[in-house]
């Protein structure tokens, strides 16, 4: 009886410290514990074009991240990308004249949804549209309007 | 005829073959069916587990933290040459978490505990005991086959956990202990990179699979093999070389299916 005690007794320690193990991947290692899936609340962004922004892609107001992109869709009807983004239920404040910019962190970082606040009284709430947005820089499309100007102002 | 030689040959193997897979699918369907027999009597499972887990402990612990530090050396210096040391962690917990973890986890089990079934198996079938069980109409499968397998499907995944926590916490304490990293750029870039679901889960279904896959090769190799000495010696070999090129094979599939897109 002795020995079947220990054995039990170490196998329930073994699956605790597994269990525990796996409790840290998920808290300390993975990002169960900022901002979980379905918290806060979901606000719409239309954009003209959204670059190469990603979903969980951080979505942050003066620099202070705020929730994350959630999905990305397409509306075949206006052309325009249709982007889903979740915010925290701490902020809650945001005002419903807020401007959303895609920015790219660093020279080749990734991009993010960065939102500018307006000066309305009335605030955002659950799955309401953000009306004021400002598409991706395409580097290319930068550089066309770049050299097409030059060339406007040589021949004038 | 050496052309209608080579061909019977060829075919011969090719059935050989055929039929091992055979005996191994309906081996796992007999082990799985024996699992509502082995429910009322979880003290078999216990063993098991204590066989197959809690004594690999150690070496899954020693090699993971290992793992980790030499992780950690080694993607200092590289991400070094870049001012990106502060992603560290994310290259640390990333590799360890995704690909680390559950192989390596798997092949030292397949080594460690594997070897250990099939060799146990193996000589139970050489000095007849699966007979004698079945004289007492006790179901060999059920009895020993089953909780073996299972008590291998529960250890691996929380083994692969282990040693995932203590390569982090090895590369953790090379990057940031000794190495001089920020350790709140080190922890935060890590969570900021890793996913619960895309990360985390996905190792654990990688690591249960190979859990299934490393119990059933060693099972089947033991309950197959010859009953002689060279034979058990043989499908010992074999359990460890089958099961380390399944994880390998496996891994590569599963990898492709979880995270490409």
């Amino acid at each position: 009886m002795g020995t079947t005690r220990t054995t039990e007794i170490l196998v329930g320690a073994f699956m605790a410290a597994g269990f525990l193990a796996l409790f840290f991947l998920a808290m300390r290692v993975s990002n169960l514990s900022a901002a979980g899936d379905g918290d806060g609340y979901a606000l719409i962004a239309r954009f003209d074009n959204i670059g190469s922004l990603k979903v969980r892609a951080p979505v942050s107001m003066a620099g202070v991240r705020l929730g994350r992109v959630e999905s990305i869709a397409f509306d075949e009807a206006a052309y325009q990308a249709v982007v889903t983004l979740r915010i925290d239920a701490a902020y809650d404040q945001l005002p419903t004249d807020t401007f959303a910019n895609i920015y790219t962190a660093g020279l080749l970082g990734e991009q993010y949804v960065s939102l500018d606040p307006g000066g309305s009284p009335d605030y955002l709430g659950d799955g309401d549209q953000i009306e004021h947005t400002q598409s991706a820089l395409v580097l290319e499309r930068m550089i066309g309007q770049f050299l097409f100007n030059q060339a406007q102002e040589d021949s004038e | 005829m050496v052309v209608t030689d080579a061909l019977a040959r060829l075919g011969r193997a090719g059935l050989t073959a055929l039929a091992g897979v055979g005996r191994a699918h309906t081996l796992l369907a007999a082990i799985i069916v024996g699992l509502p027999a082995l429910l009322p009597r979880p003290r078999l499972l216990i063993a098991q587990i204590f066989n197959i887990g809690v004594l690999s402990v150690l070496i899954i612990a020693v090699s993971g933290l290992f793992v980790g530090m030499v992780l950690g050396l080694q993607g200092y210096y590289v991400l070094n040459q870049f001012g990106a040391e502060e992603s560290l962690g994310v290259m640390v917990a990333a590799s360890l978490v995704r690909e680390l973890g559950p192989v390596v986890t798997a092949l030292l089990v397949a080594g460690r505990a594997g070897s250990a079934l099939t060799a146990e198996i193996g000589l139970m079938k050489a000095t007849e005991q699966l007979s004698a069980l079945e004289m007492m109409a006790v179901d060999p499968v059920r009895r020993v086959l089953t909780p073996r397998f299972f008590g291998g499907c529960i250890a691996m995944p929380l083994l692969a956990a282990m040693f995932s926590m203590l390569g982090v916490l090895g590369g953790w304490f090379v990057g940031v202990g000794l190495l001089g990293v920020d350790d709140g750029a080190f922890w935060s870039q890590m969570q900021s990179k890793l996913d619960f679901r895309e990360d985390v889960i996905n190792g654990v279904i990688k690591s249960l699979v190979f859990g299934v896959v490393v119990s059933w090769i060693a099972l089947f190799q033991g309950y197959d093999a010859t009953p002689t000495a060279a034979g058990v010696s043989q499908a010992t070999t074999r359990s460890v070389v089958h099961a380390a090129l399944a994880v390998l094979g496996l891994d590569f599939i599963l990898t492709a299916l979880m995270f490409g897109e």
